[in-house]
């Protein structure tokens, strides 16, 4: 399978040009049509997690074809255990939103489905790309179907919110255009090359003050996407106003981009840059953890509610990956996926409302448990998950990211579990205006339960948040040469490579003869260069 | 006159006899569609023996012209664009009531004018060209002469090309006067470095130049021609004029000359930030998408000085790839005006598009894509363009150029998406009264489907065409 990943990439495209060619009038097999190609790509990508190589650290299932040869430009696909998950996330997601939209959408049905098709190849290929330039591309083609989906299905606001959401990104990844432009020109000067390799950009050693000027305009690109505090405001009302398969989306997958722009491109190109801006990167990170949570609290709509959830939970996956140290950043991965199974699924749950009710007002409900018990039910599992109760996924993904921020600072892990304390609070006070006590408004007396439909789209979010609470092994293994590469460029003291000199590992007997008090150590501190502390020391004397 | 002397002027020899043969057939019977076949197929002839001239090579067809790569390339472009306007023209004159035959001569007059621009190697081949197709323009933009606004746009357009024309000799008066020549070959730019009389010619050339492309501050006549003006007449002025003007000056005044000359350089980056500036700002008000496009082309003019000043080859490429791109797009947005416009009213108000999704889908997608592809999001020809353009002012390190282009161009996107929510997030308006219902024109249609393809082909894979480009202005600049 030579064109594997292509395959994954266009299969929904193949679907929406199909769609563009059936008649408007023919909804259900429009319907059909789409939710068919959408399963089909879900289904087409599941043989990923067993072809992906766990052992081998480098990109896998690679394409390379010349693009545009004049300026170096290719069209370079290929994974890594990141990008895997990513990609499998996507799929899966993506075909969720669609099949979760057969009854939400009535209107322009055509339209609607060739977007949300367009949408996920745009996705797929952003994570596939190891071209910055085909990763632009595809990174600006999101916005399309994405604006067209807020625009045209949204809700009240639906306009301003749209304008809104393309108007921040767009102006967040022209700036980080000419970061990449800057990166190759400098690369060219370095190699004699043109070319938007990023497997040979993260080879290169950039001038610091170079690095900085980079991050930056990468840190505009991404940030915004993440949206990490102050970048956000488009957030809320995006999610507000997006028909429920855009919340979906933009939640669980669209936010990934800016979180794996970093992962892939700032972290591992850029390493000078990053350390220098790890105490501005941590204090927004904290401020978002606090802000989205309070913020979150306060919230009477149930969405927004759920939207400012993703703002601190998105804050806290940066936090741990800036933390830069191996845990923090498995853990800030991992945490990626959780976000998106777990908020994906709270935003269907409030789909699934919204589409009965036409109402999102929390004040408009309560006691539904009585009326929908296994609505009910899923919802308070994926609260438990959201919240990070253990044995869910959501416990997994905020140890890791707790256990990175600990070792990096302790300032920052107190005010990382502040922000787990006051998660649990707005989503427990959620559940219990909207679930618990009587039912106090008539209009929710014969709200029906759940369908056989609507159960299959969250069946797969609760067998995975179950999956990776119970044994995260297979997705932890994955992520370990994704993890190690990021590392070796931006701590290099923690890979294996510096553990050979005696850092992290257990004194040496040539160090306790050096120095006897090392006797005491369990493992040895690393310096900032990598090398062990103790050592370096024992030399000095 | 000797066989490859033929051979280098077939093209141009082919639209003018189409022209001869357009009048004699006129004066037998009046019949528009036959007409605008002669038309083309005088198109089509020219355009395949421009293949026959690629063969024989770059050479002077005496002092005045000299036919290499780059004019054969750009004479492909011009004949192309005229192509698809004619296709244009067609469903738009069927609904005109009398005289529709001549409108096909203006045009093929015009666009020998254009080819002759881009030829030219001397100043009497320059202004020839350039007089021709400011005299056919008058005409064309004048068209249904019954509707004030189209008069009032010809007579705007009449007065102030005569006011530029003036300037451009006076210029050219002034070179020839110090350089003692009227070949751009032979005009060695160092000498007239220290002559302020050579270098003041060389200004009033500018500001004719400036004109003719609508820089701001040179821009005041574009808008109002644009909405007065027949639509396919708008997407010619918009595009093949602007764009055989530009291929002039790339080959009169290089980029890397300008450079050279720091009063120049001045003068063209202000040129340039003015137009970004200007355009972008100037389209945020407008309700009139004829209007709004004019003042985009003005901000999209502004890009390629940008490029233009750059320098090299990779700028010449730039700037030929993206007037490629810019032709595919604005010949797109003005087709779709054209196909809802009747002579007796032309499709501007944005009250006209809106609810144009439901109405008419596939020209509000055309539309669409080429709206986008001007605000230059990805997958577009307008993307990889401004992505050249990009690239070669970075590699000239123009940055503080390219700051300006990467802002405005952003506030640029909030007009465009404006006629995107119109067409696609708001119900219908009272005033469609005017827009014609039910199908495209044959002819129109089957242009703005090539054009589309085009649009997204260029924006998917540009390579070919860059490869072919770069072959042809290497050399030039």
């Amino acid at each position: 399978m030579t064109h594997y990943l292509s395959l994954i990439l266009f299969t929904p495209l193949v679907g929406a040009c199909l769609l563009l060619v059936t008649p408007r009038e023919k909804e259900d097999a429009i319907r059909w049509i789409a939710n068919i190609f959408a399963g089909a790509g879900f289904a087409i990508s599941i043989p990923l997690w067993y072809w992906f190589n766990p052992q081998n650290a480098d990109f896998q299932l690679v394409e390379r074809a010349p693009w545009i040869p004049s300026i170096g430009a290719e069209y370079f696909l290929g994974v890594d255990g990141l990008s895997t998950l990513l990609i499998l996330l996507t799929t899966l997601i993506g075909f969720i939103a669609v099949l979760s939209s057969w009854t939400a959408i009535t209107e322009r049905v055509k339209e609607y489905y060739t977007f949300l098709l367009v949408l996920q190849t745009g996705m797929l290929g952003a994570f596939m790309s190891l071209d910055f330039l085909l990763f632009f591309l595809f990174w600006e083609v999101m916005l399309v179907p994405m604006y067209f989906l807020i625009g045209i299905w949204g809700s009240a606001n639906r306009l301003y919110s749209a304008i809104k959401f393309f108007l921040y990104t767009l102006v967040g990844s022209v700036i980080m255009l000419l970061g990449i432009l800057a990166l190759y020109f400098y690369a060219h000067s370095v190699t004699g090359v043109y070319s938007f390799d990023v497997t040979a950009f993260q080879q290169l050693n950039l001038p610091v003050n170079l690095q900085w000027w980079i991050f930056l305009a990468f840190f505009l690109g991404f940030a915004v996407k993440v949206p990490m505090f102050p970048f956000h405001t488009w957030l809320p009302d995006a999610h507000t106003d997006a028909p429920t398969a855009g919340s979906v989306i933009l939640a669980a997958v669209m936010l990934k981009m800016g979180t794996y722009g970093f992962l892939r491109f700032s972290l591992p190109i850029l390493p000078d840059g990053t350390r220098a801006f790890v105490p501005l990167m941590a204090v927004l990170s904290i401020v978002g953890i606090v802000y989205g949570a309070l913020v979150a609290l306060a919230q009477k709509d149930w969405k927004r509610l759920v939207a400012y959830s993703s703002v601190s939970h998105m804050a806290m996956i940066m936090l741990g990956m800036f933390a830069l140290n191996p845990v923090g950043i498995t853990g800030s991965i991992v945490q990626q996926l959780n976000h998106g199974i777990s908020t994906g699924a709270l935003f269907l749950l409030v789909g699934v409302v919204y589409e009965r009710r036409h109402t999102r007002e929390i004040a408009e409900y309560g006691g539904l448990s009585k009326i929908m018990p296994v609505y009910a039910a899923i919802f308070l599992i994926m609260t438990m998950s959201s919240i990070g109760l253990p044995a869910l996924n959501g416990f997994i993904g905020e140890l890791l990211i707790l256990q990175g921020v600990f070792v990096a600072s302790r300032m920052w892990a107190l005010f990382a579990g502040s922000g787990v304390v006051l998660g649990a609070a707005y989503m427990l006070y959620l559940y219990q205006r909207t679930m618990f006590g009587k039912v106090e408004n008539p209009k929710n007396l014969h709200l029906l339960d759940i369908s056989h439909r609507e159960f299959a789209t969250f069946a797969p979010l609760l067998v995975l948040a179950v999956w990776i609470g119970l044994y995260p092994a297979p997705f932890l293994r994955r992520l370990d040469g994704s993890v190690q590469r990021i590392v070796a460029r931006v701590s290099p003291q923690y890979s294996p490579t510096y553990a050979a000199l005696g850092c992290g590992g257990a004194p040496t007997p040539q160090m306790i003869a050096a120095n006897g008090a090392a006797r005491f150590l369990q493992s040895v501190p690393c310096g900032p260069d990598g090398r062990p502390l103790v050592a370096a020391e024992s030399a000095a004397r | 006159m000797n066989a490859t002397t033929l051979v280098l002027l077939g093209p141009l020899i082919a639209v003018g006899a189409a022209v001869v043969v357009l009048m004699i057939a006129v004066s037998i019977r009046r019949s528009h569609h036959v007409t605008a076949g002669i038309a083309l197929a005088g198109l089509l002839v020219a355009f395949l023996l421009l293949f026959r001239t690629t063969s024989v090579g770059p050479r002077g067809v005496g002092p005045l012209l000299l036919v290499d790569e780059y004019a054969i390339g750009f004479t492909g472009l011009i004949l192309a664009a005229t192509a698809a306007v004619a296709l244009l023209a067609v469903g738009y004159l069927d609904r005109l009531e009398d005289q529709r035959d001549e409108y096909y001569m203006l045009l093929l007059l015009a666009a020998l004018g254009s080819i002759v621009l881009v030829s030219a190697a001397h100043f009497a081949s320059f202004f020839l060209g350039l007089e021709l197709l400011s005299v056919s323009l008058y005409g064309l933009i004048a068209y249904p002469r019954t509707r004030a606004e189209a008069v009032e746009a010809g007579l705007k357009y009449l007065i102030l090309a005569a006011a530029s024309a003036a300037f451009l000799l006076f210029g050219m008066a002034l070179v020839y006067a110090r350089l003692g020549t009227m070949e751009f070959a032979r005009m060695s730019m160092t000498a007239a470095d220290r002559d302020l009389i050579a270098l003041g010619g060389v200004g009033l050339i500018v500001v004719g130049f400036g004109f003719k492309l609508a820089l701001v501050p040179f821009h005041l006549w574009t808008p109002d021609v644009y909405q007065g003006a027949p639509a396919p007449t708008t997407a010619f002025v918009s595009t093949v004029s602007k764009g055989a003007m530009l291929a002039l000056l790339l080959r009169y005044l290089p980029g890397d000359v300008v450079r050279a000359h720091r009063a120049l350089l001045v003068v063209f980056t202000l040129l340039a930030i003015a137009s970004m500036a200007g355009g972008n700002l100037l389209a945020l008000q407008q309700r009139n998408v004829k209007r709004l496009l004019a003042y985009s082309s003005i901000a999209h003019l502004g890009y390629l000085i940008v490029a233009f000043l750059a320098g090299g080859d990779m700028a010449a490429a730039a700037v030929a790839f993206y007037l490629a791109a810019y032709f595919v797009t604005m010949l797109g947005a003005f087709g779709v005006v054209a196909v809802l416009s009747t002579p007796a009213r032309e499709a501007g108000d944005i009250d006209d598009y809106r609810g144009l999704a439901a109405r008419r889908p596939w020209l509000a997608m055309v539309l669409t894509a080429a709206l986008l592809s001007l605000a230059g999001i990805p997958l577009t020809a307008g993307f990889v363009g401004k992505f050249y353009v990009t690239v070669a002012a970075g590699s000239a390190a123009l940055w503080a150029l390219l700051i300006v282009m990467m802002v405005t161009s952003g506030i640029g996107l909030f007009y465009y998406l404006r006629v995107v929510v119109a067409m696609y997030m708001e119900p219908a308006a009272g005033g469609i009264g005017g827009v014609p219902a039910g199908r495209a024109p044959l002819a129109g249609g089957l242009a703005l489907a090539a054009l589309t393809v085009l649009l997204v082909w260029l924006g998917i894979y540009p390579g070919p065409l860059v490869a072919f480009i770069r072959a042809a202005v290497a050399g030039v600049a």
